[in-house]
């Protein structure tokens, strides 16, 4: 996904000179060709991401379109605090790009996965949040985040996701994007756990429930439209995410139907409340985490849901 | 009026807004007042009926706590009547105590956590040097504030570009919220530090405008950004107040105010 980050502002970047890049040193080569067409509007601010942050909203202030580019915890919760005041605060055009989200750097430990972005970000006043699920939906969001000329955390993954689309996705920014029709339960998933919803899907098929599956891909603002119809669709939601449990999508999911005259139940899946350490790819770091088809499936057995 | 009278009456209305609207950080707004008047008054490109003139000089106040100076800098300077001064602090007011994006005319950045300023500040150089425009970009920080890691990040990056477009002012009165600043943290040889991480440096007397005036406007002469270092006195103009951090958050009585204006020579 990050090389189709890459390749997709270098494009956009030749007609539109408002757009720069600013990375913490990280992405050896990743924008050499945005190097070639924009030389002084490729920054490396160096491994500082504070200051890449404000530096960005100053950008901004300017006239600007920045991006900042970095490994997800130091591109949202390292600055935090510059997001908030700087970007949010001062409502400016800066898309903070968050790679590897989640637990794409399973290996890399602690220290480079991210369950709290989202929460972080979904708590701050004038940000919106997008999480494509793959290198398609990456690049149909893209162009509409810098045409909302606002304040956006755009949460992506590592690279060689799977694709999830058999065509390029008609997605439009806040509106959730439905990829099965179905009944009684809707998968709702965010960003790169979208492959596992899809084996949820195929899997709660195979046991005669036709489930509905969806790509949340806006977190923020959240497609209330789409949920408030769901109250009345479905039994059970489903939200999935590769991101705490607390705080992120699927909590953004269960405020909004808490509230609703009819409330179905939510089950929320996606990294318990502790870190994950000792493991040495996503896989292993998803089966540690209860992050599985078996695992779900057994939750949901329990629950009474099927 | 010289400029010097003119220092003495925002210091005076400093002390009668703090007194009236209960509103702190005198000693900080008073320790800088010096700085600001030769800002405004001698150096920056800034229009009073035209604030966002596309061309005009940036100013960003860092230490945000002396927004008050700001303010009333802004008021005798013409941006809007000095009794509006009066509604600092108050509901709905535009006048916050760390500026917010509701901010006067004249005020361009939000401020109050310290450490932002610089950043800000580097990122919109980078940005007009790209853009080839020739607006310049002045920054005030307290010493205090210096505790903060981005005000070295920022150092290192706008001298790694060259950023001639950018100035440092130091408000270094030797003490912050709580202590003495250079032994709460190791700031000396603040002036070897700057230049260390690139920038032309100039050390001066925070409270002699035309020496103010001069190094603002020698600044413009390098190829690089320049620091200045002005020694200053916390609470400075008013006796009982000069070195006392108790100032830092005290509000005077309105006969302490009294005192005030006398001791700045106003009638």
């Amino acid at each position: 996904m990050r090389n189709a980050f890459a390749n997709c502002l270098t494009e956009l970047a030749k007609s539109d000179t408002s757009l720069m890049l600013f990375y913490a040193d990280i992405g050896n080569r990743l924008f050499n060709n945005l190097k070639e067409i924009a030389p002084d509007r490729t920054i490396n601010a160096g491994i500082a991401e504070a200051n890449m942050a404000s530096m960005a909203a100053g950008s901004a202030m300017m006239g600007q379109k920045p991006f900042i580019y970095t490994i997800t915890p130091f591109t949202t919760a390292r600055n935090f605090e510059q997001i908030k005041i700087d970007i949010a605060y001062q409502n400016q055009p800066v898309i903070i790009v968050g790679t590897g989200s989640g637990l794409s750097y399973a290996n890399l430990g602690p220290t480079h996965h991210s369950f709290e972005d989202i929460a972080l970000m979904r708590s701050l006043p004038n940000m919106n949040i997008v999480c494509p699920a793959d290198s398609d939906e990456l690049s149909v969001l893209m162009p509409q985040l810098i045409k909302l000329n606002q304040p956006c955390y755009f949460r992506i993954g590592k690279k060689n996701e799977p694709k999830v689309h058999k065509i390029l996705p008609n997605l439009k920014f806040g509106h959730a994007y439905t990829m099965q029709e179905g009944q009684t339960v809707a998968i709702l998933a965010t960003g790169t756990i979208m492959p596992l919803a899809h084996d949820l899907l195929i899997e709660l098929q195979s046991k005669g429930i036709n489930a509905e599956l969806v790509s949340f891909h806006t977190v923020k603002p959240l497609d209330t439209q789409y949920l408030a119809l769901a109250c009345e669709r479905f039994e059970h939601i489903i939200t999935l995410e590769e991101h705490n449990v607390n705080g992120g999508f699927g909590s953004a999911v269960l405020e909004y139907i808490s509230e609703q005259p009819k409330t179905p139940r939510v089950h929320r899946f996606g990294i318990p409340d502790r870190f994950i350490d000792q493991v040495h790819s996503t896989e292993d770091a998803r089966k540690k985490a209860g992050l599985t088809v078996l695992d779900i499936i057994t939750t949901l057995k329990n629950r009474a849901v099927i | 009026m010289n400029l010097e009278q003119i220092a003495a009456k925002i210091r005076y209305t400093l002390c009668d807004v703090s007194s009236k609207t209960k509103t702190p950080h005198l000693g900080s707004s008073l320790s800088c007042t010096d700085i600001l008047t030769a800002l405004y008054w001698q150096v920056l490109n800034v229009e009073p009926s035209t604030p966002s003139m596309p061309s005009r000089d940036y100013f960003l106040l860092g230490k945000g706590h002396a927004a008050s100076a700001l303010y009333t800098t802004l008021a005798y300077r013409g941006f809007y009547p000095v009794a509006d001064l009066y509604q600092h602090g108050q509901t709905d007011s535009v006048f916050e105590e760390h500026p917010g994006i509701n901010s006067p005319k004249g005020v361009d950045t939000v401020s109050g956590s310290l450490g932002h300023a610089l950043s800000l500040a580097t990122g919109m150089a980078l940005t007009c040097k790209i853009q080839k425009r020739t607006n310049r970009f002045y920054v005030l920080m307290g010493d205090g504030e210096l505790n903060e890691g981005t005000i070295w990040e920022a150092a290192m990056f706008a001298a790694g570009k060259q950023l001639s477009n950018l100035v440092a002012i130091i408000d270094f009165n030797k003490l912050q919220g709580t202590g003495e600043s250079c032994e709460i943290m190791h700031l000396e040889p603040l002036e070897e530090k700057w230049r260390a991480f690139g920038w032309h440096t100039i050390r001066l007397d925070g409270h002699n405008i035309s020496a103010i005036t001069d190094a603002l406007m020698d600044a413009q002469s390098y190829d690089k950004p320049v620091c200045i270092i002005a020694d200053t006195i916390k609470g400075k103009g008013i006796s009982f107040m000069e070195n006392d951090n108790n100032w830092h958050y005290r509000i005077p009585t309105q006969d302490e105010v009294e005192k005030a204006k006398q001791e700045l020579g106003l009638k």
